[in-house]
């Protein structure tokens, strides 16, 4: 009905951060960072693309199939109030578990990257194109 | 049926993706990161509907293969019009200071 509302919410506030890491780093500069490392800015971008991805896509589909329309309340379910507490329930459920298969596949991807850089000699580490 | 589509869309791209890598100049990174995001998504979405509602766990007909479609185009238009913005071969650029 609404699932996608809250991996929306999750990239939000994952943009955001994105953002405060990015001026974060811009502002430290080299200093102090291993080259051996991957940017956390570029880790989050990952997250983000995953998230706002699926969002897109999910939306697409809840409006082929009715549950999303163009003009308010924009979810039909809330045309009923009947309609009112299964959405939210769905919302809690689905929504949720999207979000947390989502980070918990990301998080994966991040330990996996990581320990590949580590494990390159410094002079081939080079900023990886992925996600871009 | 859409979720499969997705699926095959996300696979197809990666590979692509790793074949150019690391050249990231067409953003297939983003357009492979789009379809992975919607699959996982969708597999959630099937697996749990399946767990609670019951039912068959791919919904095969021609609306599913239609949805499939129109999903895989939207993320490609989403993923062109992101190219388009970014511009990363100055094209759009020198088109407009002729």
């Amino acid at each position: 009905m609404a699932c996608f509302l809250v991996p929306m919410g999750e990239a939000i506030v994952t943009t955001v951060m994105q953002k405060v890491v990015e001026n974060r780093e811009k502002k430290v500069g080299g200093k102090g960072t291993d080259n051996a490392r991957l940017k956390w800015s570029h880790k989050l971008s990952w997250l983000n693309k995953l998230l706002w991805g699926g969002t897109v896509l999910l939306a697409l589909e809840h409006v082929w199939h009715g549950e999303v329309v163009p003009w308010p309340p924009f979810l039909t379910a809330m045309e009923n109030p009947a309609d009112v507490a299964p959405m939210l329930h769905e919302i809690a459920t689905f929504g949720v578990a999207m979000a947390i298969t989502v980070t918990v596949v990301w998080a994966i991807i991040v330990i996996v990257a990581e320990l590949k850089a580590k494990a390159m000699p410094e002079a081939k580490v080079k900023p990886i194109s992925g996600g871009e | 049926m859409w979720l499969i589509m997705t699926a095959l869309a996300a696979v197809v791209t990666t590979v692509i993706w790793y074949v150019k890598a690391p050249e990231g100049k067409y953003k297939l990174g983003l357009l492979s990161l789009i379809f992975w995001g919607a699959t996982l998504m969708w597999f959630v979405d099937h697996v749990m509907a399946y767990l609670t509602e019951g039912g068959e766990f791919f919904e095969i007909n021609p609306d599913a293969t239609l949805l499939g479609l129109s999903v895989i185009i939207f993320g490609l238009l989403v993923w062109l019009i992101v190219l388009l913005v970014s511009d990363p071969k100055g094209v759009l650029k020198r088109f407009l200071k002729r």
